[in-house]
């Protein structure tokens, strides 16, 4: 392993977010409200293992260790422990007092990610969004006069919030490089070829994009359709074609969220809050919904020609 | 017996549809995919090792998230529903058009101002049927379902197409980490950069489709006025 600037900057990220994970779980241990406190410490002490110490551990420890959570997460062992969250009282109070500035670290946080990736080029995109939120803390911190303790807590209580689930797209990253090596994307590369015509290129993207919807309709997940769809039918008939994956990976995943809007599998913002709006209609915001999602797919399909090739 | 190999996408397919855990889900998929494929169990936890290691980038958020925190524990949240409140808008279509642009703007600066239980139910929906209501007096039920499908949509559409905007969106991650996997080194930045134009079309369409509701919603209750 060589150890660049650029390298040196991400493993140290990577062990900071390791230690959240490990104080995530502490915060477990420490809930004597949680009945699965040992399970869920256990998963996110695995996790923050991965993090911090994969890198110099022979890779199939690592593999092990994922297989682990993912056996933890599947026995329902890994659940969110209390927080503490601030009141509704409190929040208000806060925002009176300081006003739109409210906003400024975390408008900090997006813009300084990109002068950093802009302008800093040897650093890497990627730890310019660990530099952005180094940046955005201090602003933060200085701005609302907190202890660095209230913010670590809070970040905390955030990635609680979100839980194994922000691992995901992690997870997913994995699958793909399975389903590679396993030969999963030639497979579908040569029943799909049969469908396209040979070297046309907006039907290449038609079928992507419609794919990476249709495949977000079925399993309400645009994420788990992209890592599908882009190595079976993005590579293959659009990328090796000659596309830019820089386009094509942009424009796959929002192609995929054209079918969120469409599924009922997608509880979490068709379902749930048409009960929560009280609508006669479970489906009220899926119908309102379908002519958009439509327009929008079409709208990706030719914006990936014109733009890609 | 090649197609054997898509065991595994059928594997994804059914536990997403009968929601299975996730991560269990997906795991298994990818163990099933090299057993299949006739990869050693060596080789499979290797292959997985390694990947989810070189993929760490796809969890960078989890560093935005102090920041964050502490914004929304200052009153995020509430400035935003100040700065909402503030708008004075005519029509239904026009309190969407509105908030369409502002929750777009906010996803693709990561600001979280947005939510159906933070910010549709007790904010736009209200506002929205007022509108409508100051507009034609009484609407029937239908209209009253349609409005709240429209404004559950607006925060979809913003929420959706604008994320991606943001370098360290879990989604853009995604994206970076998975091209990465399969050799092609695009960064953040470019993913960012490239999402942009589908963010700015998806509020132009909104507001077209804003816009024509407040139209479709005159000649109906204008030809309901004439009818009488």
């Amino acid at each position: 392993m060589e150890w660049t600037l650029s390298k040196i900057v991400a493993e140290f990220f990577y062990c900071v977010i390791g230690l959240m994970f490990i104080l995530n779980g502490v915060k477990a241990l420490k809930d004597p409200g949680l009945k699965t406190r040992v399970g869920t410490a256990v998963f996110w002490f695995i996790t923050a293992f991965t993090f911090i110490a994969g890198p110099y551990v022979p890779k199939w420890i690592t593999g092990l260790c994922v297989v682990l959570m993912a056996c933890l997460t599947a026995c329902r062992q890994v659940k969110q422990s209390a927080s503490d969250v601030p009141t509704a009282e409190k929040t208000r109070e806060n925002a009176n007092k300081f006003g739109y500035w409210v906003f400024v670290p975390a408008l900090t946080l997006a813009i300084v990610a990109v002068l950093v990736a802009t302008f800093w080029k040897s650093l890497g995109a990627n730890n310019a969004i660990g530099v952005s939120a180094v940046v955005a803390l201090i602003v933060a911190l200085c701005l609302f006069k907190e202890k660095p303790g209230t913010a670590l807590a809070d970040g905390i209580r955030l990635l609680d919030n979100v839980g194994p689930v922000g691992l995901l797209p992690q997870v997913l990253s994995a699958l793909g490089a399975l389903f590679t090596a396993a030969g999963v994307g030639t497979v579908i590369a040569n029943g799909v070829g049969a469908i396209v015509p040979e070297g046309s290129k907006l039907a290449a993207c038609a079928v992507y994009c419609i794919a990476m919807a249709l495949f977000t309709i079925i399993m309400g997940n645009g994420f788990a359709a992209f890592s599908v769809i882009t190595v079976g039918i993005g590579i293959p008939f659009l990328i090796a074609q000659g596309a830019d994956p820089v386009v094509v990976g942009a424009l796959g995943l929002t192609a995929g969220y054209c079918g969120t809007l469409m599924t009922p599998m997608a509880a979490n913002f068709n379902i749930m809050p048409a009960a929560l709006l009280e609508t006669k209609s479970k489906y009220a915001i899926i119908f309102s919904q379908i002519p958009v999602a439509i327009v929008m797919l079409v709208i990706h399909i030719i914006l990936m020609y014109v733009l890609a090739f | 017996m090649e197609w054997l190999k898509l065991i595994g996408i059928l594997v994804v397919v059914v536990g997403f549809v009968l929601k299975f855990d996730t991560m269990a889900t997906v795991v298994v998929a990818g163990l099933v995919t090299g057993l299949v494929a006739g990869m050693s169990p060596m080789e499979i936890l290797e292959t997985l090792g390694n990947s989810f290691i070189s993929n760490r980038t796809a969890t960078l958020f989890v560093l935005t998230l102090s920041a964050i925190g502490l914004c929304e524990r200052n009153g995020l949240k509430d400035k935003a529903v100040d700065l909402i409140k503030k708008m004075k808008s005519a029509t239904t279509g026009r309190v969407l058009a509105v908030w369409q642009a502002v929750r777009t703007v906010a996803s693709a600066f990561s600001l979280r101002i947005g939510g159906h239980p933070q910010f549709i139910r007790p904010l736009i929906n209200p506002m929205a049927q007022g509108a409508a209501v100051a507009q034609f007096g009484q609407i029937d039920e239908e209209d009253e379902d349609r409005i709240k499908g429209m404004a559950a949509g607006t925060e979809n559409y913003g929420n959706f197409f604008a994320q991606n905007c943001f370098m360290g969106s879990s989604g853009t991650l995604l994206i970076v980490s998975t091209l990465n996997e399969q050799g092609y080194m695009v960064d953040a930045l470019q993913i960012a950069g490239q999402s942009i134009p589908i963010a700015v079309i998806s509020v132009v369409v909104g507001v077209i489709y804003a816009l024509l509701f407040d139209v479709f919603m005159k000649r109906k209750y204008a030809a309901k006025k004439g009818g009488k």
